[in-house]
């Protein structure tokens, strides 16, 4: 009677620029990759992101974020998951990220850092792969 | 148990885990229940349904602001909300894009949003949004909002899960024929027209009136001419309407421009003069042994089929009997009376 165990991701677009092509395209693609994304649309705060996250009991959040405010918002994402005790979420961010902050948000604990030009096919992997190593964990 | 304690106390997370639990229908997930059922019975279930695009989030999230913020002299509720969107029929996948529209109620511990999938139920809800609902009812929401994918004209779940359903509809959708059509409109305790500031909204409520009109002869006398106000059946102060009120709902016809939200107070008002008709005219229990009748047959099904899988069919047995009815040899009827020979004995 079981049903097949879904991922479940939050796509969100934290920040204020008003760009959200890129979330809707990656929404689309994990969609299409058999997931259940659960959109929340433009410029929401960190606390709208991790509410979301909580309430949705989600698996990944991914953060899109081409404001360039990515590493006041991103590390204030992974802070509220871990006071809401979920800190088995990955979180994997995309938009405009300057390759000098990708380490430090990869340190901070985000799981993959994708600009322009990434192929949707690498992320859906990553969030696979990511996913199924702390079901096992 | 643990995890049905916390519930109990609040711990959002362990509603959210449970929830997930009931979604992908495991045992644990039917321990909790179980240890939770007799918490629940108490919440307010409100259905909104109607086709995609009339705006059905958009009013979710203002209903709900109400009943965090009500008219003065009502008490504020507690708000669940289930948000229902389709799975994709090819990948499995779906985007739940409810959200979006209630991002008013950020913030608040008064409101919890769960969105969820059909994962291949086509009535408008998913196998588990009842479960679902219980959760929240035994988490102490007092008034859950059920959002059904955007339904057109069979998609009629709604009905045996909800004590009140809304039809959401929007100027411009369809003529008279649709309205007196069987399915979707049947089945509104409420009808809103969405959208209201657009034009051709005297139309659609045109359009619903008359098919109240033809769907509620008896209503129809006792309401034309002095029970009716704007569309809203009169609350009937005038003592000789007292008893036709009790006995008979007219569904009203409501306008609302959700993103404003204007008319969502009176929404308000009219979904809570229904709550008071279900409970003076014993429809509430009526609704509620009609639910839970429907929901006992739904697993008893399930779990007969899971039993009868296990003992008798294997694949083995199927696969013969469906090579049987590709060859012609056997209908579908008799290749199912072969298959169940076993189960009586």
């Amino acid at each position: 009677m079981m049903t097949e165990r879904k991922i479940r991701v939050v796509v969100a677009k934290p920040g204020l620029d008003g760009h959200d092509r890129g979330a809707k395209v990656v929404a689309r693609a994990l969609r299409d990759a058999g997931m259940e994304v659960i959109y929340t649309g433009l410029r929401q705060t960190p606390e709208m992101v991790a509410e979301a996250a909580l309430q949705e009991d989600v698996d990944a959040v991914g953060l899109s974020i081409l404001s360039g405010a990515h590493m006041a918002l991103v590390p204030r994402v992974l802070e509220l998951l871990r006071t809401n005790g979920q800190e088995h979420v990955k979180v994997f961010v995309g938009g405009i990220i300057p390759d000098e902050d990708v380490p430090r948000l990869m340190e901070a604990g985000v799981v993959g850092v994708y600009g322009p030009g990434t192929v949707t096919d690498d992320i859906i992997q990553d969030i696979r792969r990511a996913v199924a190593a702390s079901a096992t964990a | 148990m643990e995890l049905a304690d916390a519930i109990l106390q609040g711990n959002r997370l362990a509603l959210a885990r449970l929830l997930t639990q009931v979604e992908n229908d495991t045992p644990e997930g039917h321990l909790v229940l179980d240890s939770l059922y007799a918490y629940t019975g108490k919440a307010h279930l409100i259905g909104v349904t109607g086709a995609p695009g009339t705006g059905k989030s958009s009013l979710v999230n203002q209903l709900a602001r109400v009943y965090r913020n009500p008219p003065q002299g009502h008490t504020p509720r507690r708000v669940g909300i289930v948000a229902v969107d389709p799975s994709s029929p090819f990948t499995g996948g779906a985007i739940l894009g409810d959200r979006v529209r209630m991002r008013d109620l950020a913030g608040d511990p008064g409101v919890f949003i769960r969105s969820m999938a059909t994962r291949g139920s086509l009535g408008g809800l998913a196998a588990a949004t009842s479960g679902m609902v219980l959760a929240l009812d035994a988490a102490g929401f007092e008034v859950i909002l059920i959002e059904t994918v955007g339904a057109g004209q069979a998609e009629v779940d709604i009905v045996r899960l909800a004590h009140t359903t809304l039809v959401v509809e929007a100027p411009g959708l369809g003529d008279e024929i649709q309205a007196i059509k069987a399915g979707i409109l049947e089945i509104a305790d409420l009808l809103v027209v969405n959208k209201a500031d657009r034009p051709g909204v005297e139309n659609t409520e045109r359009a619903l009136r008359g098919m109240l009109q033809l769907a509620h002869p008896v209503a129809r006398t006792h309401g034309l001419h002095h029970g009716l106000h704007h569309g809203v059946a009169v609350t009937g102060r005038q003592p000789d309407q007292e008893t036709v009120e009790s006995t008979v709902w007219q569904p009203p016809v409501l306008r609302t421009v959700a993103t404003e939200g204007t008319g969502v107070v009176e929404l308000y008002n009219e979904i809570a003069r229904h709550r008071e008709y279900l409970e003076n005219s014993g429809e509430w229990e009526r609704r509620e042994h009609t639910r839970l009748r429907s929901e006992l047959e739904v697993l008893l099904q399930a779990a007969l089929v899971a039993r009868w899988r296990q003992t008798y069919g294997s694949q083995g047995a199927v696969q013969a009997v469906l090579e049987r009815v590709l060859s012609r040899e056997l209908s579908p009827w008799q290749a199912v009376t072969t298959l169940l020979d076993g189960l009586g004995e």
